[in-house]
């Protein structure tokens, strides 16, 4: 060891604004967006409106914490949407069978963990690619929810099972905060926690950087990878059953597509599909962008057949945009 | 000088964020030579190729091709201009067949239609030329990599190239196979065309170079247009900026008992059960050709690979490696051959790479992350280990080599391990970094820490080992001390023998 630069120098000034962007670029977008909106769209800043918005991105919002993690290891899940109708529908049959909502919300939780811990097991521990494995329980947990509730509607008459879904708290002046949105804004906290301060967050992100070296590492993929998607499962299964309490029936063919839209929030706020790269921050912000956008084209009255094209539009040009900074920094 | 010196780089300068690759870089290769580009990791040469292949826009400079002053905008319109880098990852398509990989991107035709008859006929006379008997028709996968290789020249040859730049072609090539490479690049110099040749093996700068301009810290210090009558000290001293007697400076010491037994290890790369002795701070090198089971039976002690019969016995302890987990736990770690498939995870910081095994140590529960202890461990190999990062925060497939190198010891160092295994630690590292990574090693063992390398470098293993073990064709051939070591002696013992042995000692596996 001899003549060397310092080991640690000082960051440049570039790439310290450079840093600053990647930590907060699309919240920038965010801020903006919502500002033109304030400005530009009638009953946007409406405490009433926001209410409306973020009550519109709680179920997307709670699934895409989970989502993170899976995009983070380097596989996604394609089965959400059908397992969102599926819990939904079961929660509710179980209720009614039981006159139990205690029993009915843990059956459509847990049918939710199954299917996750069937998804993670197929992926991790046989090796089948998660393309595939989601693709199928996706089919298989819509099946299911089609045969739960014979293909139609099920309504709750238990009045207790719609707490969950429409109880709200006040909080001051008419902002009043939904239950289900409660449980995205802790659901953002928690798993921001697990992902940044536990062993089994910084595994994830290191399973989707490189899985043969993290387990070289020691690291237990198969086990990180197993636990993430019935995390998933969990997840996906608890927003199935507010959404059913909040529309008072759970309904087996709720949430067509839901997948792609929490994939594409967390792709919008810099998740990586490649593994390895994603922040809860960054997750937040996607899901917000879009409920946003959402809300104001809503709000415009803009038809729902143009609505589709805005949102693939906003994805594609925040994808292009992050591929621009690569080119940049090269 | 026209057409005497036929590629010319002109005050070639560029910055990446926080750091400047090459500056002021200027000189010029004749045609009709093989010039060797020396320098250290992280001196530029690769950053040199990239601006010769098109993949980099230099900031400021040009390259002259002929006279003719050129900015390649892409790597097709380098190539358009005759260049062609072969990198030490080849760019092939194992799944396709050799005449396909040769004229990928031009397939001979018409509208579309590819002429196949034609393509082949084509693709054998190139590998004729280079004196080369493979099938056109041959899936690229099925051939040994030192053919794939002469396919990737082929390639670049069936493309016009005047320039040709090789990049450490000889890591993963046997011998013969780097005889076989040679005897094809001096045919290339004899063509007159410009051969750039970048090895950190000085032997074979001596063999195959006629020049050698060497770069350190992104410029250009000394070019030598004629290699005869310069020595490998000085091309060394240049590179590191100081003069090194002995890279490897060994460090005799007494090893003590007994830490690491390895009982009839057998796996599927094996062909006989492996058996041997590593004693505390003991350094035991691993030789052998490329394929001759030494990385395998690395991997079966590790537990990466589950062994198929056989035990260690770790501290007079029998156990059986199952995963990298538990080993790693017991005292043993592995510095994998290949860094950035086995080693780093590209993406993330340096401090995670660090800290991802030897966190479980300060995070309560084996759970809860202790950001500043990590923090703490992590800056104090940085500085430690001489690790060159702008930051912690770096990821760490932007470092050298040299300093991924480092962070995996590091990884290790905080483990406290009994027993290291090396998998041929200084590949593709600089002339300085490697007698830094030396040192950790000389410091492990006298520490008390037992230390295997796994190296194919002779001058390596005899610099740095005190006992070798040879193996050959998937088993242990012999074992030489450090006095008793000689070139000959390990070759002899690690090239194939080529009458098949007796069925009887083949077939050993019911031995253990």
């Amino acid at each position: 060891m001899t003549a060397q630069s310092p080991p640690i120098q000082g960051k440049t000034a570039g790439a310290h604004l450079r840093g600053v962007w990647e930590k907060t670029g699309m919240l920038v977008v965010l801020v903006v967006l919502l500002t033109c909106f304030t400005i530009f769209v009638p009953y946007f800043a409406t405490w009433r409106n926001a209410t409306g918005l973020s009550l519109s991105i709680a179920t997307i919002g709670i699934i895409s914490c989970t989502m993170l993690f899976c995009l983070a290891s380097g596989d996604f899940d394609l089965s959400v949407g059908s397992v969102v109708a599926m819990s939904g529908v079961l929660s509710a049959v179980v209720t009614n069978s039981t006159n139990s909502v205690t029993l009915g919300i843990a059956a459509g939780v847990a049918a939710g963990g199954v299917v996750g811990l069937f998804n993670g097991f197929v992926i991790a521990y046989i090796g089948i690619n998660a393309l595939i494995t989601t693709l199928a329980s996706m089919q298989i947990a819509r099946g299911l929810a089609f045969i739960f509730s014979h293909g139609i509607a099920v309504g709750v008459s238990n009045p207790d099972f719609f707490t969950l879904g429409i109880s709200q708290t006040h909080l001051f002046g008419q902002l009043f905060i939904p239950t289900p949105v409660w449980v995205m804004i802790i659901s953002f906290l928690v798993f921001a926690t697990l992902l940044n301060r536990t062993t089994f967050g910084r595994n994830t992100l290191a399973v989707g950087g490189n899985a043969e070296a993290a387990r070289l590492a020691g690291v237990a993929v198969v086990r990180t990878k197993i636990i993430i998607f019935t995390l998933q499962g969990l997840m996906a299964g608890f927003a199935g059953v507010i959404e059913a309490s909040r529309f008072t029936s759970g309904q087996p063919n709720a949430d067509l597509g839901l997948e792609l839209d929490v994939i594409s929030a967390c792709v919008l706020g810099g998740v990586s599909l490649t593994g390895g790269i994603g922040t809860m921050m960054g997750v937040v912000v996607g899901v917000f962008i879009m409920g946003a956008v959402t809300n104001a084209m809503n709000l415009l009255n803009i038809d729902t057949f143009y609505q589709y094209i805005v949102r693939g539009g906003i994805l594609i040009t925040a994808v292009l945009i992050d591929k621009l900074k690569q080119w940049l920094a090269a | 000088m026209p057409d005497s010196s036929h590629l010319q780089f002109d005050s070639i300068t560029k910055t990446f964020p926080g750091v400047k690759a090459l500056s002021d870089v200027s000189f010029s290769v004749r045609s009709g030579s093989v010039h060797a580009l020396l320098g250290e990791n992280g001196a530029g040469k690769s950053t040199l190729l990239k601006i010769l292949s098109g993949v980099y826009r230099p900031d400021a400079g040009k390259l002259l091709l002929g006279g003719e002053p050129h900015v390649f905008r892409s790597t097709a319109e380098a190539i358009r201009r005759g260049v062609a880098v072969i990198y030490q990852e080849l760019h092939l398509v194992p799944e396709m067949t050799v005449a396909e990989n040769l004229y990928l991107g031009h397939f001979p035709g018409r509208f579309g239609w590819v002429n196949r008859r034609k393509m082949r006929a084509d693709a054998l006379r190139q590998l004729e030329m280079l004196g080369e008997n493979i099938s056109p028709r041959a899936r690229l996968s099925s051939l040994p990599i030192g053919q794939r290789q002469m396919v990737e020249i082929a390639k670049s040859l069936a493309r016009d190239a005047t320039v040709i730049a090789f990049d450490e072609p000889t890591s993963s090539l046997s011998a013969r196979e780097t005889d076989r490479l040679f005897a094809v690049i001096r045919q290339l110099r004899d063509q007159g065309r410009v051969v750039l040749y970048v090895s950190h093996r000085m032997e074979e700068i001596f063999q195959i170079c006629d020049a050698a301009t060497v770069l350190r810290d992104g410029r250009h210090v000394e070019t030598f247009t004629n290699l005869s009558g310069v020595t490998r000290d000085t091309l060394v001293q240049r590179m590191v900026g100081r003069s090194i007697t002995d890279i490897f400076g060994y460090r005799p010491r007494t090893s003590g008992e007994a830490v690491l037994e390895i009982l009839g290890l057998t796996g599927k790369a094996l062909s006989a059960p492996a058996s041997c002795v590593l004693h505390r701070g003991e350094i035991l090198g691993f030789f052998g050709l490329i394929g001759a089971g030494r990385s395998e039976l690395m991997r079966l002690i590790y537990g990466a690979d589950k062994p198929t019969g056989g035990s260690i016995m770790l501290d007079n302890r029998a156990q059986r490696p199952r995963k990298p987990s538990l080993s790693i736990r017991r005292g043993i770690v592995l510095c994998p051959e290949d860094r950035k498939k086995d080693g780093i995870i590209p993406v993330r910081s340096v401090a995670e790479n660090i800290n991802i095994s030897g966190r479980r140590r300060f995070s309560p529960l084996r759970f809860i992350i202790a950001p500043r202890r990590e923090k703490q461990n992590a800056q104090s190999f940085v500085q430690r280990l001489g690790i060159k990062t702008p930051s912690l925060n770096q990821p760490i497939k932007l470092l050298s080599g040299g300093n991924q190198q480092k962070v995996i010891l590091a990884r290790w160092l905080c483990e406290d391990p009994k027993v290291v295994l090396l998998d041929e630690p200084t590949r593709g590292i600089d002339v300085g970094a490697k007698s830094e990574i030396y040192n950790i090693i000389f410091s492990l063992a006298e520490k008390g820490v037992g230390v295997i390398v796994v190296s194919s470098e002779l001058p390596e293993v005899m610099g740095v080992c005190d006992r070798i073990i040879v193996m050959r064709q998937g088993r242990i051939s012999g074992v030489v001390e450090r006095a008793g070591a000689t070139q000959e002696k390990l070759l002899e013992l690690a090239l194939p023998i080529s009458d098949p042995q007796p069925l009887t000692s083949v077939d050993t596996r019911k031995a253990s």
